[in-house]
């Protein structure tokens, strides 16, 4: 793919806000003056299933979607689908994971096994990664579905956007009454990507 | 000014721009924005109709009366339209119309993939392909001029990537487009046979009409790159290509129906080898190939489901690489550093915490009944643990195919049947069903899943909510009064959180000789946010799994035993009533 364009995938599960942050996140690098594309596909995802935002951004942007190998960035909401979509990520990709585990109906009903172990094997696979507690940051920052933005903080250091972008794409993107708490949650994740 | 759109709501944007008066729709994945969008504009009407074919009729009142007129549906929808739409080609417009079709490859959200160029083609109305959002919003506003000038219906054609994703858009303003004179003109819009032989010649002359227009339109034009390998493309498809071969010579096509044959010989017999990239059928390539052009498309290519870069890089680029490896982008035939992790459980969707129809489902498992299903969140109840649905073809065939179930097999198979449909399917295209079955003596039971909105497509109204689409007040339609109405006798009403008395209804209806329906009515569980939660007894829980049953996702075994959890409980109480260990319930309940 195209190397000046940046290739980032956020995923999920159903309802755990990965379309918002990737509103934000794509508001926040249009600052950047080039073109930002962003494919989210809902329908029956949205009743609790896998779910993936795809953004990409850069001078000149043809496809909407990540091809597999190429993301330069996945941030992962659940462990087990950092797991699943990893395949997209290229090989000195960063890869950002929420260690939160969000079983699926074929384990909550038996028929399968959450796998063990799964950040330790992507650890010895995976180059760059960073492991946060975002449940935990967002529970601080007085809401727990801030989680979504508390990755976005963490994912903003990697990223070309200055502080102020993403404070505009915040207050663009987040209804008024939940403004200061996703601010804080973002504020949360962006000091603990240090 | 700029901003980030999606393709949907860019659509409704240049609609706006292009002096749109009235718009029309029934809510579907991926269309349903469209509607969303123009609703909120003060110069709009924009209505939720019953069906797909109400909300094309409406646009055609709308456009003969004098008004820019826009129906959007999913590529499904537009089979519910199919028979205005047919009659519609031959009648022509007065003010512009815009027929939005919605396709989703890969069926994301759908019963099936169907490319509905095909459509474009049977009714010879002209059909445009965006690529993305900004080519939508511009795109829609050439549609209504295109409408105006040869007198035809046009199809916008989308497919879920374009629909749903989004792309920056350069915003215009609205051009408010006076109406247009309405003149009596039965020989045009009364299509009784001898006014449509007559029409049917208009049909054939501005086809040709068309053809000559295509081959200048600025939505079909040639990006010039190496000469040794040309790709003709349209839709999504160009964005994949540039990705996967930047260096060869494209042919977009923004028009795909009709093709513009001229510039298409030209484009091939300027390029050594030429291909075709489309996503679904091979609508291009066939109707190139009929005029005896040499082109490679779906030999190399899949005929099922989206394309990607990489399909695209490697069904054709490796024969271009053969060519010149320059032309191709070859990180797109390296195989990615990470392999799949095998054995991942799947994340299937399911009914959300507290959902109504959970209980409804968990009954007719119980009862072990055969269940024809219709098309909905409820559409769910297929899938395990729950099993409970044994057929689903198109919106409101649930009521028609148990009618010919029985009719079939005979009424003691009706005895151990039921249908079932939501409440919005019901009033889309249920009750016709339904009254198809009382007037041919079917004796079956139909249960109308009433969770009081349109739920799978993200909460909708319909006539039974009593709101319109901009939310302002209505009518609202009463299910038990039509079904009455209808000429069903049996009918009741039972809360689907009540499984005793949802079983008894569901016996007792189905076990009555005679026509039957039951409403299970309960709002949807996201709507109303629950009352309560529930909690295991640890001390009690027996570890028997029966909860489980519900495929509730706030529901997991442990070690001790079941777990609630009690951020996702809605309260709904469904497993209380299952465990046989009386070991759940509710939160605050043992202190009383």
């Amino acid at each position: 793919m195209n190397r000046e364009v940046t290739s980032i995938l956020l995923v999920g599960v159903g309802g755990q806000g990965t379309v918002l942050a990737g509103r934000v996140l794509a508001r926040a690098a249009m600052s950047l003056g080039g073109e930002v594309k962003v494919s989210d596909i809902h329908g029956m995802a949205q009743r609790g299933g896998s779910v993936v935002t795809q953004v990409r951004f850069g001078p000149k942007v043809y496809a909407p979607v990540v091809e597999t190998g190429t993301a330069d960035y996945l941030v992962a909401f659940e462990k087990l689908e950092a797991c699943r979509w990893l395949p997209y990520l290229r090989e000195d990709g960063q890869l950002i994971v929420n260690n939160q585990e969000i079983p699926p109906l074929p384990v909550l009903t038996g028929a399968a096994v959450y796998p063990p172990n799964l950040l330790a094997e992507m650890g010895k696979r995976v180059k760059n990664i960073s492991v946060i507690d975002a449940l935990n940051f967002a529970r601080r920052a007085g809401n727990v579905k801030t989680l979504n933005m508390v990755l976005m903080g963490v994912l903003a250091r990697h990223l070309p956007m200055d502080r102020e972008a993403w404070e505009e794409a915040l207050a663009e993107s987040v209804p008024e009454r939940f403004l200061e708490v996703n601010k804080r949650a973002f504020q949360l994740g962006w000091e603990a990507a240090l | 000014m700029q901003q980030l759109m999606l393709g949907n709501h860019a659509v409704a944007r240049g609609a706006w721009e292009a002096g749109v008066r009235v718009a029309a729709a029934y809510p579907g994945t991926p269309s349903t924005e469209i509607i969303e969008a123009l609703a909120r504009y003060p110069e709009v009407y924009a209505e939720w109709s019953v069906n797909e074919k109400v909300a094309l009729e409406v646009a055609i009142g709308s456009s003969i009366a004098g008004g820019r007129a826009l129906a959007a549906m999913k590529h499904v929808g537009v089979n519910v339209a199919a028979d205005p739409l047919m009659t519609l080609a031959y009648t022509g417009v007065n003010a512009g119309l815009v027929l939005v079709s919605a396709d989703d490859p890969n069926l994301y959200s759908s019963q099936n993939e169907q490319d509905n160029r095909f459509y474009a083609r049977f009714a010879q109305i002209p059909c445009l392909e965006p690529s993305d959002s900004q080519e939508a919003k511009e795109m829609i506003k050439e549609a209504f001029v295109l409408s105006e000038t040869f007198d035809t219906a046009v199809m916008l054609r989308l497919t879920t990537r374009v629909a749903h994703s989004q792309g920056v858009v350069e915003l215009g303003e609205r051009r408010e487009v006076p109406l247009r004179e309405y003149i009596k003109a039965p020989a045009k819009y009364v299509m009784l046979p001898a006014h449509g032989r007559e029409r049917h010649k208009a049909v054939e002359e501005r086809r040709r009409r068309l053809e000559d227009y295509v081959e200048t339109a600025p939505w079909n034009r040639v990006e010039w790159g190496d000469r040794r390998v040309g790709v003709i493309t349209s839709g999504i498809a160009y964005h994949y290509v540039k990705e996967a071969l930047p260096g060869v010579s494209v042919l977009k096509l923004g028009v795909s129906y009709p093709l513009p044959a001229r510039l298409i010989r030209d484009f091939i017999s300027a390029v050594e080898v030429c291909y075709v990239v489309e996503e679904l059928e091979p609508f291009l390539e066939d109707q190139i190939r009929a005029w005896g052009l040499k082109v490679t498309g779906k030999e190399l290519l899949p005929r099922i489901g989206e394309l990607s870069p990489r399909i695209v890089a490697e069904g054709i680029g490796r024969k271009v690489a053969a060519v010149d490896s320059s032309l191709v982008n070859s990180s797109l035939l390296q195989e990615p550093a990470f392999k799949p992790a095998a054995g991942l459980p799947g994340r299937p969707p399911l009914m959300c915490p507290g959902c109504p129809h959970r209980g409804v489902f968990y009954t007719l498992r119980e009862l072990s009944l055969t269940v024809a299903g219709d098309i909905g969140c409820y559409t769910l109840g297929a899938s395990p643990p729950l099993n409970s649905m044994d057929t689903c073809i198109c919106m409101g065939a649930s009521v028609g195919v148990a009618l010919g179930m029985e009719k079939a097999r005979g009424g003691e198979f009706a005895r151990r049947l039921v249908s079932v449909i939501g409440d919005s399917t019901f009033l889309h295209s249920g009750m016709t069903g339904l009254l198809d079955m009382v007037y041919n003596r079917g004796t079956g039971t139909l249960i109308i899943l009433d969770n009081g909105t349109t739920a799978m497509t993200g909460h909708q109204d319909h006539p039974g909510t009593g709101f319109t689409a901009a939310h302002d007040p209505t009518f609202k339609a009463d299910l038990e009064q039509v079904v009455r109405g209808l000429g069903i006798k049996r009918v009741r009403v039972v809360d689907p959180y009540n499984l005793e008395e949802t079983r008894q209804a569901i016996s007792e209806e189905t076990a009555a000789p005679e026509p039957s329906v039951i409403i299970a009515r309960r709002k949807c569980a996201l709507l109303t946010g629950g009352s309560g939660t529930y909690e295991v007894e640890k001390a009690v829980c027996v570890s028997c799994g029966s909860c489980l049953e519900l495929g509730c996702p706030a529901i997991s075994m442990e070690e001790e035993g079941a777990l609630i959890d009690q951020v996702q409980c809605n309260g709904c109480g469904l497993c209380s009533q299952v465990c046989p260990a009386e070991a759940i319930v509710k939160v605050g309940a043992g202190n009383e």
